[in-house]
Formats: C-alpha cells, sequence, structure tokens
C-alpha cells in the first residue's frame, strides 16, 4: 500500500506518495534530499537519526513516515540562530570541540536542542541523562557536555 | 532494514479498531509507540498485513482519577507518565519507572499500554505495576473485561489479551505506600538485567521468569518479621532466570537478592 505523506521539514512541506512502510528518516533523506539527518544502527539504539518531531525528540529510524503526516519535523539542516548562521548548541559544538568525526553530530545537536528548549540550565547530570539515546563513538562525552553547558551560558547572557 | 509491505490504517476510535481488528484477524496488528513493534518489523521477525495505529485515539491517552485509582490511558506515552504532576504525587513508584525506560527519544514514543502488551519480563512497569497490583481494562466486541496484574502476563511475550481485544486502561491504586524501584544495566540506557519493584509489603522481580513475578517467599517472610537481609535472601526463590549475553542465570539471583534489599531498605527510608 503506498499514502500520499504530507510532512513539514524545517517548515518546508514535503508531499510524496509513499510506500507505508517508509521510515521516516528514508522520507527525511530520500525523498526530502535532507541528507544531514544520519542512520547510524538502524536498530533504535544510537540516536544518529535523532529529530524533532512537534519539537520532541525521537529516533526517526523507528517511526514510519505515515505516523509524522501533518504534523512538523525539524532536523539539523534547519537549525539557526545569532552565531554566524548557526545556533547556541552548534557553536557551542564548534567552541568545545564537540564532535570528532562527526557521524552522531546531527542526531546529537538535536537532542540537545530539545533538552535546552525544556530545560535551559541542566546540571551535568541532567545534560548526561537526556544524551542516554545517543551514541558517540569519537569524543568520550566529555566535549558534547562541555559544548552543551557553552551553549546555555551563551543563552543566559543573551 | 525496512519491514515487510503492509497497510496502515488510522483509527479515531477504539470502536474502529475493534472492527479493524474483526475485519483482518490474524493480519492485523494494533500499533501504539512502535518501540517494540516497528523494531521487531524491521528485523522481520514480525511481518503483520495491517498495522491498526490507535495512537491517536483520543480516550485513550491521558491520566483521570476513578474512585480510589488513578486511571492512565493505554496508550499514554511514558514521557508524560514520568512528567505528569498527578501521577508524581498520587502514585511515585509509576512515574519512576517510567523514567527509566530506555532514554528520551523511545520515551516521547513508546505507551504503557504497548509496553504492557508486549509483554516482555525484562520491561521496566508490568514489574512495577505487578506490585502495585494494577488493573488492566480490555475491550472486545462483546465488551469490557478486567484482569488482575497477577493473571495479565501468562508466558514469554505472553498476556492475557485475545489478539481482537484492546487494552483500555490500567487502574493503579491511589494509596500512598513507601515503595521503591531497583533496576540494574549494564549500560547506562539499557533494558534491566535484572529489576526489583517494591510497594508497601509487595515486592515484584524483572527478567527473573518469562514473565514479571511477585518475590512471594520474600513478602511472607517480611510479614512474619523478618529483617529485611533475611528476607531478601528469599528473592530467588521460584524464580527461572535465563543466562544470556547479558548475565548469567546464578548472577540474576545474585542481582535478584541484592536488588531486593536495597528496594526494601530504600523504601523503609522513604517511610
Ligand atoms: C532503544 C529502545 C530501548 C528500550 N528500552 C526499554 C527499557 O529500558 N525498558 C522498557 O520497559 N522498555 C524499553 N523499550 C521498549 C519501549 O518501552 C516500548 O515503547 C514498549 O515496550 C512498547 O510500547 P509501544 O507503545 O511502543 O508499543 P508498540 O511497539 O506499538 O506495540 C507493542 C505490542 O503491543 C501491542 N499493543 C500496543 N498497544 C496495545 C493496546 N492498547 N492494546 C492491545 N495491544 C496493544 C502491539 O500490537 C504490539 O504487539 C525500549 C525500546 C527501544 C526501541
Ligand atoms: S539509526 Fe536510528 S537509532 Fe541508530
Ligand atoms: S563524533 Fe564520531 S561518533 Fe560522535
Amino acid at each position: 500500500m503506498t499514502t500520499r505523506v504530507n510532512i513539514s521539514i524545517n517548515a518546508r512541506r514535503y508531499e510524496y506518495e509513499v510506500e507505508d512502510r517508509t521510515l521516516l528518516v528514508h522520507f527525511i533523506r530520500e525523498q526530502a534530499r535532507l541528507t544531514g539527518t544520519h542512520i547510524g544502527c538502524d536498530s533504535s539504539n544510537c540516536g544518529a537519526c535523532t529529530v524533532l518531531l512537534d519539537g520532541q525528540a525521537v529516533k526517526s529510524c523507528t517511526l514510519l513516515a505515515v505516523q509524522a503526516d501533518g504534523q512538523n519535523v525539524s532536523t539539523v539542516e534547519g537549525l539557526t540562530g545569532s552565531f554566524n548562521g548557526l545556533s547556541p548548541i552548534q557553536e557551542g559544538f564548534r567552541q568545545e570541540h564537540g564532535l570528532q568525526c562527526g557521524y552522531c553530530t546531527p542526531g546529537m545537536l538535536m537532542a540537545c536542542t530539545a533538552l535546552l528548549a525544556e530545560n535551559a540550565q541542566p546540571s551535568e547530570s541532567e545534560i548526561r541523562h537526556a544524551l542516554e539515546g545517543n551514541i558517540c563513538r569519537c569524543t568520550g562525552y566529555e566535549m558534547i557536555v562541555r559544548s552543551v553547558q557553552w551553549a546555555a551560558a551563551k543563552q543566559v547572557q543573551q | 532494514m525496512i519491514p515487510a509491505p503492509f497497510t496502515y490504517l488510522r483509527v479515531g476510535s477504539v470502536q474502529e479498531a475493534l472492527d479493524a481488528l474483526a475485519e483482518y484477524g490474524d493480519d492485523a496488528k494494533l500499533l501504539a509507540g512502535g518501540h517494540s513493534l516497528i523494531p521487531l518489523m524491521k528485523y522481520r521477525l514480525a511481518t503483520p498485513k495491517v498495522l491498526i495505529d490507535i495512537s491517536g485515539i483520543a480516550e485513550l491517552s491521558g491520566v483521570t482519577f476513578e474512585g480510589d485509582s488513578l486511571v492512565i490511558g493505554a496508550a499514554t506515552r511514558h514521557a508524560i507518565v514520568e512528567h505528569s504532576p498527578v501521577v508524581k504525587e498520587h502514585c511515585r513508584l509509576l512515574a519512576y519507572t517510567a523514567s527509566l525506560v530506555g532514554d528520551p527519544q523511545v520515551r516521547n514514543r513508546g505507551t504503557i499500554g504497548g509496553s504492557v502488551a508486549h509483554g516482555d519480563s525484562a520491561s521496566d512497569l508490568p514489574v512495577s505495576l505487578l506490585a502495585m497490583d494494577a488493573q488492566f481494562t480490555a475491550q472486545g466486541r462483546n465488551g469490557t473485561r478486567t484482569i488482575a496484574a497477577a493473571d495479565f502476563f501468562v508466558g514469554f511475550w505472553q498476556t492475557a489479551l485475545t489478539p481482537n481485544e484492546v487494552l483500555i486502561n490500567i487502574k493503579v491504586p491511589l494509596a500512598k505506600q513507601r515503595w521503591s524501584y531497583q533496576k540494574f544495566t549494564i549500560r547506562s540506557q539499557d533494558w534491566a538485567t535484572v529489576s526489583s519493584a517494591v510497594y508497601g509489603n509487595a515486592v515484584a522481580l524483572g527478567a527473573m521468569a518469562d514473565i514479571p513475578i511477585r518475590a512471594r517467599d520474600v513478602e511472607s517472610a517480611l510479614l512474619q518479621g523478618a529483617d529485611i537481609s533475611q528476607a531478601a535472601l528469599l528473592a530467588d526463590h521460584n524464580t527461572s532466570p535465563s543466562s544470556d549475553t547479558r548475565a548469567s542465570s546464578d548472577y540474576r539471583r545474585h542481582l535478584a537478592r541484592v536488588l531486593t534489599e536495597d528496594g526494601l531498605r530504600e523504601a523503609l527510608a522513604r517511610n
């Protein structure tokens, strides 16, 4: 079966006729051609595919595109802000070296974005708890935690 | 990995879900949060021909009061249960247990009804619900029935729900009992290697058998006045934990005793 699915991604409408079994991450990457969202484990564990669905962090490899029909998705391509166009959390990753290979980064950035929207001043333990669904093979997480702290501090200053 | 082809149906009421189950029979599966079912479908361990999405049914989601019970709609997501001020005030054990399910992304999608209907003995919520003697309401074409937690879990990934029933809600007692939930995991985000829930004088264990079970010998020892460390030594009585990549069966028995002792002490400290 196929269904006509209409999803707003980063405030732009994408409407395609897709097979019902199409995963949201494939809709984002292959239909909408937004390849910033990565597929890591493809088994719901690593969080590389994290996007925001109506503002909430979800793993787009574990959702069907039809489940997101009519809803709003935000991906890494949609992050913007006043740091030369980067959002505070993106700039935080740049300042504090929150990435090495970058594979986990789009998912990390979206999970961090959801965290800071909910809790502007998270403690270190709250940051680590909020990122339990995102695996990074490179950084050992220390620099990622510092990146979030950098962004949180900047949000206060602004 | 993508699932085998199927037809997706979104239903707006329990009646529509029941009609669809009747029409498609064994070919159909209910879809709630999809966080157990979709991974199984991607691995092709489940190949339903029809998916009936019940997550949008308004009457299935949210928290209400009924007499001296808190009623949690089956399609209420873990994150809602975790953060609900009402659940936090009237049933700390449930809110806390929900906060330990998977990770934030999983809790934003997974539902309490899907978690119990999936019937995995390593799941968190079933263990606490069993300790609380929760009641499960199921609706079929011929009306609704109530199933006690003790009768709900019947075997490996098997529950008392029939294939043409929809779980409507879960009722938990409002009584404020001392409580604890102890979950041992290998990684920060993981399924329980073993878990132990304490609610009043009740103790329930996860991952110690095919289904979540009550530690009856611990409960009766406590009633007879045994102290906590003596009673907790009985936690692995009448259990049948498996050996797998997470732990050997002996190690699970050890964990059951340790976690039960920790849980009983924590619960007592909360008194
Ligand atoms: C990465 C990851 C980590 C996880 N970690 C944990 C963990 O630590 N602890 C834990 O407990 N769980 C964990 N889970 C499982 C998670 O809690 C699931 O959300 C839950 O088990 C299933 O709920 P669901 O709403 O997603 O159900 P679905 O996947 O939609 O459905 C599961 C099953 O229940 C049936 N069903 C669903 N709703 C109903 C209903 N109302 N009536 C009748 N049948 C119904 C479906 O037909 C299906 O057979 C994890 C999942 C993932 C992907
Ligand atoms: S690709 Fe989705 S969680 Fe790893
Ligand atoms: S930066 Fe390489 S996996 Fe995180």
